[in-house]
């Protein structure tokens, strides 16, 4: 098959801003405070995420949500109020690199029993565009979702759909990566330890508010080069333990004052590379 | 297709003990994956082997990495519920003592959402950019969307989509939980549907941008339209609102107007609600004499291989000018204002539409047309 409309646009850099940021994890209680966290100029220490309810959710869908939309949600809402930007007709992506595994560990009990009977609202929950769903109806963004998945490399091919999606459909786009703890027996073949999520709204033009410039060069931004780590030893552990948190070098340097070559974990044999410029 | 002939029988799979009928690939026991790709062996990966081994295909993919470079060809596929199956079948054997899985369970390449890619890519030889599209029954349609977008943005020179989905006790009893799945072979746009026929799929597509000179008949992926309902988890918007702004998006793309597309592959699902709001929908934008038919009376609704399913037959459609009636519609839902193809016809078309919706409210529309 051919695609007469991937033809016409020149290729050259792909660059986005970095409008706003939401994030939520072990320790790292909203954007804000994280990141003087995440830069060092307050001490770093582990705790357990604490997930706000979903209020701007109307009263049923709240009563159904699961932890996955739950952390989606927060996250969203915070990276958006930040940018600015009407979430009524932003694009989005969402990326996990696993479901609601309390919610399938459920599903998989219920099938395994006697009596298979599962509840709507589980079944409903079990798709992986549970959150973007209901992100949907919270926002009333009619825009287009898409809902991803690369396994550990589920940031980096979010990432890498945000931005292309900004470049070429010429939008601004909010990106939204999480992933929740698994309960046993799936903890032990898939040890998830906690949740984690975090949103960016990116913008294929410089703003006021712009917090970064984030680009990705298409003949070299793939590549096999060893992934950024974090200094900080307990960071760096959280960056390897959860999948979404795999963004954490590249966050870290936003508002920094000097460009970074930030290079992700995504695929077996693949990673990206993003030079991170400040936008001061 | 000709034949009118469709896959649709009583459910026999697995412990299943609903009273339904499923679209099910035979033979998928004595498919053995590769000696190295071992630890991929599930269902689903064994359909998506299946289909990539049809038609050339492989060799098509191997010729385009040949000429690209195999870092240069992207992996998009679509699927729901990828290799749950696996999971469900490992939970009956927990451990007693702790309730622990048995040894032999492999969740990262079964299981995880990305294993059905991850697999391909492997299988194919590939080493590009490669992802899962998970939303649900819209999967392997929007995978069209993002290969589009990353080709544009010169990321890649080449793009696998499709998508894979297989038969599992989940998607059966959560459709049953619903009320959603019929106990007849489901009858899409029928005065008496009532509920969807569960199938399973693997299709693929290979997409480069356009040369400059085309030698012989290429399908053309014309354009691409996505939105979101932003209304319900599980009910489309009663009027098709989001459905009609996927339709027109497309059309827009496509710069195209209703009336230059000559069939419609409808979502048409045999759910009251998908088949009223979709018929609103195509009305309103086509009125009512575009031609169109759902084929899921043939194959079942195929979740996240649905929108790959249905582009592949609509490139059958452009390429041998045969629109498939829909079979096992009776009597027309006089309600539904839509010209509905109860019969095959033989009619060259050039510019066709694929609709695919799912839970979650996702929407995304296809327009392929072929080259002079």
């Amino acid at each position: 098959m051919r695609v007469p409309q991937a033809s016409a646009i020149p290729v050259s850099p792909l660059t986005v801003y970095v409008e706003g940021v939401g994030l939520l994890g072990p320790g790292l209680p909203g954007w804000s405070k994280g990141h003087a966290l995440l830069e060092g100029s307050m001490p770093y220490q582990s705790s357990r995420s604490v997930l706000p309810l979903p209020m701007a959710l109307p009263a049923a869908e709240r009563r159904r949500a699961g932890q996955v939309v739950k952390v989606s949600l927060a996250v969203a809402e915070e990276a958006v109020a930040a940018s600015g930007l009407p979430a009524a007709t932003l694009p989005s992506v969402f990326t996990s690199s696993s479901g609601d595994a309390i919610n399938c560990h459920e599903i998989c009990s219920a099938l395994a029993s006697s009596d298979r009977l599962i509840s709507p609202t589980r079944f409903h929950n079990s798709v992986h565009n549970a959150s973007s769903g209901y992100w949907s109806i919270l926002s009333g963004s009619m825009a287009t979702s898409s809902v991803l998945c690369a396994r550990d490399g589920s940031f980096s091919a979010g990432l890498l759909e945000a931005m292309t999606q900004a470049m070429v459909d010429q939008t601004a786009v909010l990106l939204v990566a999480y992933d929740t703890d698994y309960p046993e027996p799936l903890y032990s073949v898939r040890p998830l330890p906690d949740t984690f999520g975090v949103a960016l709204v990116l913008a294929p033009n410089r703003s006021e508010r712009s917090q970064a410039q984030w680009t990705l060069e298409p003949a070299t931004c793939l590549t096999k080069s060893r992934a950024t780590h974090m200094e900080n030893p307990v960071l760096e552990q959280l960056r390897i333990s959860i999948p979404a948190a795999r963004c954490l070098p590249l966050i870290q340097c936003i508002g920094a004052a000097h460009e970074n070559m930030i290079v992700l974990d995504y695929l077996v044999g693949l990673q990206l590379g993003v030079r991170a410029a400040p936008c001061r | 297709m000709r034949a009118g002939a469709g896959g649709l029988v009583p459910c026999a799979f697995d412990t299943v003990d609903l009273e339904t009928f499923v679209g099910e690939v035979a033979g998928t026991e004595s498919i053995e994956l590769p000696v190295q790709l071992k630890q991929f062996d599930c269902r689903n990966n064994r359909i998506a082997m299946l289909g990539l081994m049809q038609d050339g295909f492989a060799d098509a993919v191997a010729a385009s990495a040949k000429k690209y470079g195999s870092q240069r060809v992207g992996v998009f596929l679509g699927t729901s519920t990828s290799g749950i199956l696996q999971t469900e079948l490992a939970y009956r054997r927990r451990r007693p003592a702790d309730g622990a899985l048995p040894a032999d369970f492999v969740y990262a390449s079964t299981h995880n959402c990305f294993s059905v890619a991850d697999f391909a890519r492997r299988y194919l030889e590939l080493s590009g950019p490669t992802v899962v599209v998970s939303s649900a029954c819209s999967s392997s349609a929007k995978v069209f969307a993002s290969a589009r977008r990353m080709l544009a943005a010169g990321l890649i020179d080449a793009a696998v989509v499709g998508g894979v989905d297989s038969l599992c006790l989940t998607t059966l009893y959560g459709f049953n939980s619903l009320g959603l799945i019929s106990k007849q072979a489901c009858r899409p746009f029928d005065a008496a549907r009532n509920g969807i026929s569960i199938g399973e799929a693997a299709a693929f597509g290979l997409l480069e941008r356009l040369p400059e000179q085309l030698t012989g008949e290429e399908i053309l992926l014309l354009g691409v339209g996505e939105s979101s309902d932003a209304h319900h988890m599980s009910s489309p918007h009663p009027d098709g609102l989001g459905a009609r702004m996927a339709m027109s998006d497309a059309l827009k793309m496509a710069g195209l107007e209703p009336p230059d597309i000559d069939y419609i592959n409808l979502h048409g699902t045999a759910t009251q609600s998908n088949d009223s709001a979709e018929a609103k929908a195509v009305a309103s934008l086509f009125g009512s004499s575009t031609l169109c038919s759902s084929t899921k009376g043939a194959t079942g609704h195929t979740l996240g291989a649905a929108g790959g399913l249905e582009a592949v037959i609509c490139a059958l459609a452009l390429q041998h000018g045969l629109l498939p009636g829909g079979l096992n519609t009776r009597e027309l839902d006089t309600a539904l204002p839509i010209s509905y193809l109860l019969e095959n016809r033989d009619s060259a078309v050039t510019r066709v539409l694929s609709n695919s919706f799912g839970f979650g409210g996702t929407n995304c529309s296809l327009i392929f047309g072929m080259s002079a």
